[in-house]
Parts: C-alpha cells; sequence; structure tokens
C-alpha cells in the first residue's frame, strides 16, 4: 500500500478550479517530484496534503488513515512534514531554537513545561544543524540568515519531527546555482530516512534527484512516471516540457 | 524612582568595564535580572522606611502589579488580547467577599486559594468559548470576547441585589491567619509581596521553560506552529487560564485590603487600565508589567496631588506620548526588542559554546 495516497482530489476558490479530480500516490522510500507550469495546482495540492487548505472534494489516505479532514496538527502528529515556500523560519528566535520548537513540537505539556527534554534534544539538534550545513549558525537569530539558510532551516526543522514523508515547497526558490547543488546533495540522503515529495520549477534540478515525477496542468495529473518516462512523453513534451 | 536607579547601577559597573577598556554590553537577560534583583530589595525594605500611608499605597501597586502581570503574561508572551482582565480579579475579589460575609471565612489559607480557583476555572471557561474552536480566532475576536465578558460581569454585578447591586459589598471583615488579623499596613504588605513574588517566580520558570519557546513560536507565527503538530489553541487556553488564576488570586487580595468589592472591579475601565499598566511598562518581560504599575500609579498620585482638576488630561497625555514614542514601552530603554524574545536551548544559552565567533574569525 501506498504511504500517501489521494485519490479524485478537487479544490474550487470560488470559481477557479485549482484542482480537478487529481490521483497523487507517493510509496515508502521514494522522492517523487511534482513539476507543471504556474498555476498549475503544484502548491494547492500540497497544501491540501498537508492541512493548510481542506480539499472541495476526494479523499486523501496517509498510512492507510483518511485525513481528508484532519487538521494540520493531527497530520503533522501522524508523520506529515511541510515547509513553506516563502519561509516561514521565526526571524526572532536563535536558528537553534527554531529546530528545538520543531523538535519538541509533540513532547507532552508536562515535559515542555518542566523543560523535561531540553537537555536531551540538544544533541539531535546539533545533529539536524551538521546535516543541514547549519553547524556554526546556532546562535545567530534566523532573520540573520541568507535566504538559502533559511531555506536550509526551514528543512532542518520540517525534519526535526522525524517525519513519514516531507512535503518541500519549492526548497531551491531564490536560490544561487551553488546553493541549489549543495541543497540537491542535502536532500537525496534524507531519503533513507522519509519519503519525499518536492514541487519546483528548476527541471535541472529535479531531474537529477527524483524517481518519480508527476505532472500538473491546468489542475489535472497530465502524466506520471519514471524521469525517463516523462521526458519521453509526448503529452508532456506538447504542453510543458519543449525544452527537454 | 526603582527604574533609574537600575540604569545608575548599571552604569557604573559599564564605567569600569570601559575603564578595562573592553566594550560594555551586558545581556538582556543581565539586565532584567539586575532589574527584578533591584525591585526586590527596594520592595522588600520599602516598609521600614514609610509611613502607614504609603504603606498602604504601594501595597495596592504590589496588587496591581500581579495582576498587570497576569496580562503580561497573555499578551506578552502567548500573543492573547485579554481586554477583560478585570472579570477574573473581580469575580475572586466578589466570591471571596461573599465567603467572609455569609460563611465567615476569612482564613487567608481558604481565601487566597479560592480566589486562584476562581480566577484559574472562570478563565477556562471563557478560554474554552473564545480559543477551542476548529478554527483560530482572531485577535479581534477574543479583545471584544475578553471585553464583552467583562462589561457583562460588570453588568451582572450592578443588577443583582445578593452582591449588592451599585454599592458592592461593603465592609467585608479583614482576613485572618490563625488568631492573627491581616489588615492593612505592614504584614499586610508583605503578604501582598509574598504573592507578587510567588506568581512572578511562576510566571518566570513558565516563559523560560521549553513551553516559553513554544510560546514566543505562538506569538511569532501561531499558523506556522500548527505544522509542527502543536495543540496551539489548548496550549493558549491553559496559559489564558494560568493568568486567570493571577489575576484572581489579585482579586482576593485586593478585596480584603480594601475592605469592600464593587461593581467596577469586574468592568471595562479597569480592564483597560491593565493593558495601559502593561503596554506603559512594556510587555514581554514580565518586569516591564511591574514596572508600568509602579510608574503609572505615582506618576497619577503626584499629578493628583498637584493638579486637583486637570491631573487625568495630563495623565492622558503623557500615556499617548509614551505609546507614540516608545511603542514598546519605558522597558525598551533598556531591553533590545530581539533580546525580550530570549533563548530557550541549553547550547544556545551561552553564545560562546556555539562556534560561531570561531566561524567568524576563520573567515
Amino acid at each position: 500500500m501506498a504511504l500517501l495516497e489521494a485519490t479524485g482530489v478537487t479544490k474550487v476558490f470560488g470559481r477557479l478550479t485549482a484542482l480537478s479530480e487529481v490521483d497523487f500516490a507517493v510509496e515508502e522510500g521514494q522522492l517523487h517530484g511534482l513539476i507543471g507550469p504556474n498555476g498549475s495546482g503544484k502548491s494547492t495540492l500540497l497544501k491540501c496534503i498537508a492541512g493548510a487548505e481542506l480539499p472541495s472534494g476526494g479523499r486523501i489516505r496517509f498510512l492507510g488513515r483518511d485525513i481528508t479532514q484532519a487538521t494540520p496538527s493531527a497530520r503533522a502528529r501522524a508523520g506529515l512534514s511541510l515547509t513553506f515556500q516563502v519561509t516561514s523560519v521565526f526571524p526572532e528566535l536563535s536558528v537553534y531554537d527554531n529546530v528545538l520548537l520543531a523538535l519538541q513540537a509533540q513532547n507532552p505539556l508536562m515535559a515542555l513545561t518542566f523543560s523535561r527534554t531540553r537537555a536531551g534534544l540538544h544533541a539531535r539538534v546539533v545533529e539536524i544543524l551538521a546535516e543541514l550545513r547549519l553547524a556554526d549558525r546556532g546562535a545567530a537569530a534566523a532573520a540573520a540568515l541568507s535566504h538559502g539558510e533559511q531555506q536550509w532551516l526551514e528543512i532542518a526543522m520540517a525534519l526535526a519531527s522525524r517525519p513519514r514523508l516531507l512535503l518541500l515547497d519549492e526548497p531551491t526558490g531564490g536560490m544561487s546555482v551553488e546553493e541549489r547543488r549543495a541543497t540537491g546533495a542535502l536532500l537525496v540522503p534524507l531519503r533513507r530516512a522519509c519519503s519525499i515529495v518536492i514541487v519546483e520549477h528548476d527541471l535541472d534540478f529535479i531531474r537529477e534527484i527524483c524517481d518519480v515525477l508527476t505532472v500538473l496542468d491546468q489542475g489535472c495529473v497530465l502524466e506520471t512516471g519514471t524521469v525517463e518516462q516523462i521526458q519521453k512523453s509526448r503529452k508532456v513534451q506538447e504542453v510543458y516540457l519543449t525544452r527537454v | 524612582m526603582p527604574a533609574s536607579g537600575g540604569v545608575g547601577r548599571a552604569g557604573t559597573a559599564g564605567a569600569a568595564l570601559a575603564a578595562r577598556g573592553e566594550r560594555w554590553s551586558p545581556s538582556p537577560g543581565t539586565i532584567v535580572a539586575a532589574l527584578e534583583g533591584l525591585l526586590l530589595v527596594v520592595f522588600a525594605l520599602l516598609p521600614l522606611a514609610l509611613q502607614h500611608f504609603w504603606v498602604i499605597f504601594v501595597t495596592r501597586v504590589l496588587i496591581l502589579a500581579l495582576l498587570a502581570l497576569s496580562f503580561d503574561l497573555v499578551w506578552g508572551f502567548a500573543g492573547i488580547m485579554s481586554f477583560g482582565q478585570a472579570l477574573f480579579f473581580g469575580a475572586a475579589g466578589y466570591t471571596v467577599a461573599l465567603f467572609a460575609r455569609d460563611a465567615g471565612v476569612t482564613s487567608v489559607f481558604v481565601v487566597l486559594p479560592a480566589a486562584l480557583a476562581v480566577g484559574l476555572v472562570l478563565a477556562f471557561l471563557v478560554a474554552s468559548f473564545l480559543l477551542l474552536g476548529r478554527n483560530p480566532p482572531s485577535i479581534t475576536f477574543v479583545a471584544l470576547g475578553t471585553l464583552t465578558g467583562s462589561y457583562a460581569g460588570d453588568r451582572l454585578a450592578r443588577g443583582w441585589y445578593y452582591l449588592g447591586g451599585q454599592n458592592g459589598i461593603p465592609s467585608i471583615p479583614p482576613m485572618t491567619a490563625g488568631p492573627v488579623q491581616l489588615t492593612e499596613g505592614v504584614t499586610y504588605y508583605y503578604l501582598a509581596l509574598a504573592s507578587l513574588i510567588a506568581a512572578y517566580a511562576a510566571c518566570r520558570f513558565l516563559v523560560g521553560s521549553q513551553l516559553g519557546l513554544a510560546l514566543a513560536g505562538i506569538r511569532i507565527n501561531e499558523a506556522r506552529m500548527a505544522f509542527f503538530g502543536y495543540g496551539v489553541q489548548s496550549l493558549k487556553a491553559i496559559v489564558f487560564s494560568v493568568a486567570g488564576a493571577i489575576a484572581g488570586l489579585s482579586g482576593g487580595l485586593y478585596a480584603f485590603h480594601e475592605g469592600f468589592v464593587w461593581p467596577n472591579m469586574l468592568g471595562v475601565i479597569l480592564s483597560t487600565q491593565i493593558v495601559l499598566y502593561a503596554l506603559f511598562g512594556g510587555v514581554g518581560t514580565l518586569i516591564g508589567a511591574v514596572i508600568g504599575v509602579i510608574a503609572i500609579e505615582i506618576v497619577s498620585f503626584v499629578l493628583a496631588d498637584v493638579y486637583p482638576t486637570v491631573w487625568p488630561i495630563i495623565l492622558g497625555v503623557l500615556l499617548l506620548v509614551v505609546i507614540l514614542f516608545r511603542p514598546s514601552g519605558l522597558i525598551s530603554l533598556l531591553v533590545p526588542r530581539r533580546a525580550r524574545v530570549g533563548i530557550f536551548g541549553v547550547g544556545a544559552r551561552r553564545p560562546g559554546r556555539i562556534p560561531e565567533e570561531a566561524g567568524d574569525g576563520a573567515a
């Protein structure tokens, strides 16, 4: 059974149909790319999966449970984690505290009140910061990070809770070429720990790291398959991948 | 003024360090701790130097500081705009007044826990109503909701004969501790001070804990927090209830100190006054709320003495000036904004232990 299974997901905003009967599945350990032109519904699909939007129709199952109407908090507890297109790190907090904040999210109230897990989580915070190339930035305020570093911090925070499925909304948006390459190198080893869905504009980036691609166009799934299949697909070439 | 004393003391330390050729920049945590220590010493010794009238005046300041502290906890730390803290203050005051009037219960060991409990339960009920829906409420909704609660409490007390109507409950018998009567004066002063210190310590513990970090997260970006799996609204409801308990304690102390309760204790004017105390002193540091009460109460007293007719106008203008030019309150003169958010992790406690400087040096 697939880790995540979305069937017939529809999302309507007023008169605009952002998603129309979308079927989308992610297998365990997969790095799944979600591509498509602007306005094709990629981010909306991601938001429906994470709970930032509720779908107007269809069903979403995660680990065999129906989460279509679950709150974002409940989904996070079930093992879903999301990064945002516009980085939403906590600017006034230190980088270290940003990660701790994500890491302690599922601790019980008493543990939080009496700070019982603070010392125990220290090693994990340091480990995650090192993994995301932020080891020497722990004491800095998150606001002081460069744009690329903030994106990494987002990923660090999303990874903190050891999610089963990580949803990345344009993780390389606004990054330099060098930073993109570094991000790609960061993401590949993560798949050992969790499945990943990436929404991306940069095709070169996504072609190199993903196993499976899903192409959306005007709110519908155009094609799903391996990178080779997608590159050969006539349908995809017609509407979108003309430069591949 | 205690606050200016803090500057003086810190200034001397700075001069000493400057003499050794180092740039003096005490951490904001140190500044806050120094202020707290200073106020503690001043308040502990004050009754030795003051006449009876002033002891009563400062006791009232301490009790109101407790109330302002409860507002700082909800707004300055959890980001809940409560325009109804007086509801918990007044309800607890009325409850202990009824205990004393109708049941003859005046023991400090019963009435103060009872006041605390009334504040806690009532605040939890209000929070369940305002905060615990499926969709997160807006700040405006919560502000108007709490304001309405306070207004309704005021009207209820005015119209209810059992509660004394417009006149409230006059001549409450004094609080007792065993055979001893705790009347206004030095003993009551120290009771109020002890309550303030206990509540302050509890708040400080809370906001410095991992829960405090979660509150900082909620304050900065509430929507994001849900995606980590935090039960944002329940955390807010819990902090709101704790603050309600502190407001209740304050109300219990106030009722016995003044010897009577009246509907204004529940009402919108007092609720707004609490907001002003905290904003004037500066929210988000705890000590700022205490300083706000001290400053406003002293300034009001002096103004009322010197300009018996126009003093409210002068006070109003003064409040406006501070809110306009120091929107973060008096405390922002000493503690920068970023610092008031705080540092929570063990590793980030002492920046020296994080090799940030080392990294910069190598670059």
